[in-house]
């Protein structure tokens, strides 16, 4: 069914759909008005579940962690400092092998105080064992929930589904809505291998000595590989179901493209008129939008821009003294590559700038126009 | 109420790693006795996290769940929801924490638990330092002790924390101080806290020979000794005001707890009648809060 909806709204849908029997959460903007629905939805009844009010983040995660591991399909969602508080068990979650899905609406982190967008918080939980999808709209969103779910518990790790904060947690558009019986064939109820149970106690996460230990994070690493593979077959799967899928990396306008301009989230619908403005004028330009980072899918990007001569990354995130983190990535998977292209490197839209058509036009025409990258990304729009 | 030698082993195996004469192993055997088999446990860390085992092995038979220094009650909370949702409400949830990760780092979980009333048994046992880390001071170490951090020239300068007053200030449904040295009580206030629904909070003397610096056969001797002289008062309360006294003391001078531990060798002259006089004042405020 069709509806209108913020993109919040939208992955209400999608959790609900997804009959999670235990919700912990605590309110941070913008990713507050999810927690909100949710507890409505649970409150009347459309929802079996538990909603637990816990009095900070790091209690959220640990008490969805602890329902997880005790056999329950769960949800939590946050942004910005509330990811940040929740840190220790994003690591303790991933080393657990527990499948919780959470939704992070993106938000810089201070200071200064910020509510608004950008990718610094779930970028800097990269090396946290967390699966990362990036969204670009509502329906994606909802989509991306109920792929999290397949993914996370065929491969024992948690998911981390990014919206961009305000862009598309709180702006409107229209929104397939799946029937709860088509999403209950594609995602059955969870049933984990292992759980704490009296019936057959075990204890859980004792200590690994240094003889073990690598061999923990060893057998993760492989489940991380094997979710490269499986959210192929996840996405196609749901695609077969839903007609819509949306693969690893999204192109558009690529198959002749000299010049790529490659960025995360909603930067990447706004770069399609500029796209068709530089296609008008003969300019052989495209979009690659990553929607999978982590685990990062670095065969796909090596195939992908071998053939490219230039791509221009937008961040929308720093990491200070070394530069954006998404051409960090992309820079580390061209090693690889028989043939690479140029990286010109632009930060732009750090809390909640706008990311306008002008400003990935000028992205795309610096571009075009050096024949060399400089040494150091282009910041856009600082003040002088 | 069985013999303790009848409790080793039954959900607490030998092969746990406590130091000799540690009183916390002793203290969880009454509680697991206790609670029985069907029964989840959600272990911070601390010692008793240090303590059970290493990877595969595990000295637990019951079902547990390690989980950060700050979440044991949070764990506790997931763990109730989700069994809750399987219908296996009957299942006890225990949060097990020592002093640190109770007074402390795992305060504000605790709090928040305590607020919801989710339905479990917090068990703190305190050995009023973080002995595991190695004897630093905690916000339950008492006046006038030594710790690593604390050391001679800077004793604790703070009294401890009143934790059965603030967690009884969140009108939960029973709070309770016990004691090794009162098997017959202790037993009591855990088959009390099973049968009630809501969050109930154990508050466990636990001496630690190694921090405490005493010799390891001392230890039901020393928590019978917090009880004489009133440094532990044994006492319960229900729904945040019914006071109930639980053991009148002797009234021992403090000395006699003081003195067999090496941790008090460093108090000053006037010490010992300043650590009276406050022990003596905190009895008073007890007192009149006592139905």
């Amino acid at each position: 069914m069709k509806k209108l909806l913020t993109g919040n709204s939208a992955i209400t849908y999608g959790v609900t759909l997804c009959r999670p029997q235990v919700i912990s959460a605590y309110p941070i903007t913008p990713q507050t008005t999810i927690v909100e629905e949710l507890s409505e939805v649970c409150a009347d009844g459309r929802l079996q579940a538990k909603f637990i009010r816990v009095e900070s983040e790091h209690s959220a995660m640990a008490s969805a962690a602890a329902a997880c591991a005790a056999g329950s399909r769960v949800f939590t969602a946050t942004s910005s400092h509330g990811l940040a508080y929740m840190h220790e068990m994003l690591h303790w979650v991933s080393g657990s092998r527990l499948p919780v899905v959470m939704v992070n609406a993106n938000r810089a982190l201070g200071a200064p105080w910020n509510i608004w967008c950008d990718h610094s918080d779930s970028l800097s939980q990269r090396d946290t064992g967390w699966i990362q999808m990036y969204c670009q709209s509502a329906q994606e969103a909802l989509d991306t929930i109920l792929q999290a779910y397949r993914l996370a518990e065929e491969v024992l790790l948690p998911v981390m589904v990014m919206v961009d904060g305000f862009f598309l947690s709180h702006t409107s558009d229209t929104v397939d809505v799946p029937e709860a019986k088509a999403v209950d064939r594609f995602l059955p109820p969870f049933k984990p291998r292992y759980k704490i149970s009296p019936d057959e106690p075990h204890t859980f996460n004792i200590s690994a000595d240094p003889s073990l230990f690598i061999s923990f994070k060893h057998a993760a690493q492989k489940s991380m590989e094997e979710a490269k593979k499986a959210a192929v077959l996840v996405d196609r799967e749901f695609k077969a179901r839903f007609g819509r899928g949306y693969g690893l990396l999204e192109k558009y306008r690529c198959q002749d493209a000299e010049v790529v301009f490659f960025t995360m989230g909603t930067a990447a619908s706004t770069a399609r008129e500029v796209i068709e403005d530089f296609r008008r004028q003969g300019k052989k330009v495209g979009l690659c939008r990553l929607r999978m980072f982590r685990p990062s899918p670095m065969e796909e990007l090596v195939k992908f821009f071998s053939g490219v001569k230039k791509v221009a990354v937008l961040d929308r995130d720093n990491s200070l003294g070394a530069g954006g983190i998404v051409a960090q990535e992309l820079k580390a998977a061209l090693y690889a590559a028989p043939r690479k292209p140029k990286v010109y490197e632009f930060i732009a839209g750090l809390g909640g700038k706008d990311i306008t058509p002008e400003t990935i036009r000028e992205t795309i025409e610096i571009t075009l126009k050096q024949g060399n990258p400089g040494s150091h990304p282009v910041w856009m729009g600082v003040q002088a | 109420m069985k013999e303790a030698r009848e409790l080793l082993n039954e959900f607490l195996d030998s092969g746990h790693g406590a130091c000799p004469g540690c009183a916390m192993p002793v203290i969880l055997r009454h509680v697991f006795h206790i609670l029985g088999k069907d029964t989840v446990a959600a272990i911070t860390a601390g010692c008793f996290g240090t303590i059970s085992g290493i990877w595969p092995n595990s000295p637990i038979k019951l079902a547990a769940y390690n989980t950060p220094f700050a979440s044991a009650a949070a764990a506790a909370s997931g763990i109730r929801a989700s069994l809750d949702m399987q219908g296996k409400t009957q299942t006890q949830v225990l949060a097990v924490a020592g002093d640190g990760g109770t007074f402390d780092i795992g305060i504000q979980a605790l709090s928040g638990a305590a607020e919801r009333n989710d339905d479990f048994l917090y068990v703190c046992y305190d050995n009023e330092a973080y002995m595991n880390t190695g004897i630093q001071r905690s916000s339950a170490t008492p006046w006038g002790a030594w710790t690593t951090t604390t050391p001679a020239a800077n004793l604790k300068n703070q009294p401890k924390k009143d934790i059965v007053q603030i967690m009884a200030a969140h009108r939960i449904p029973y709070a309770a101080t016990a004691s090794i040295a009162y098997p017959e009580d202790f037993a009591r206030k855990i088959n009390r806290a099973k049968s009630l629904r809501g969050l109930k909070f154990i508050y466990a003397f636990s001496p630690c020979p190694v921090g405490w610096r005493f010799p390891s056969e001392q230890t039901v001797r020393l928590a019978r000794l917090a009880v004489q002289t009133k440094i532990f008062p044994l006492y319960e309360v229900e729904d945040g005001d019914r006071f109930l006294l639980n053991v009148v003391p002797e009234g021992l001078p403090v000395g006699e707890y003081l003195k067999p531990q090496g941790r008090f060798a460093y108090l000053r002259e006037g010490d010992l009648e300043r650590i009276q006089e406050n022990v003596d004042q905190e009895w008073k405020r007890l007192m009149a809060r006592m139905a």
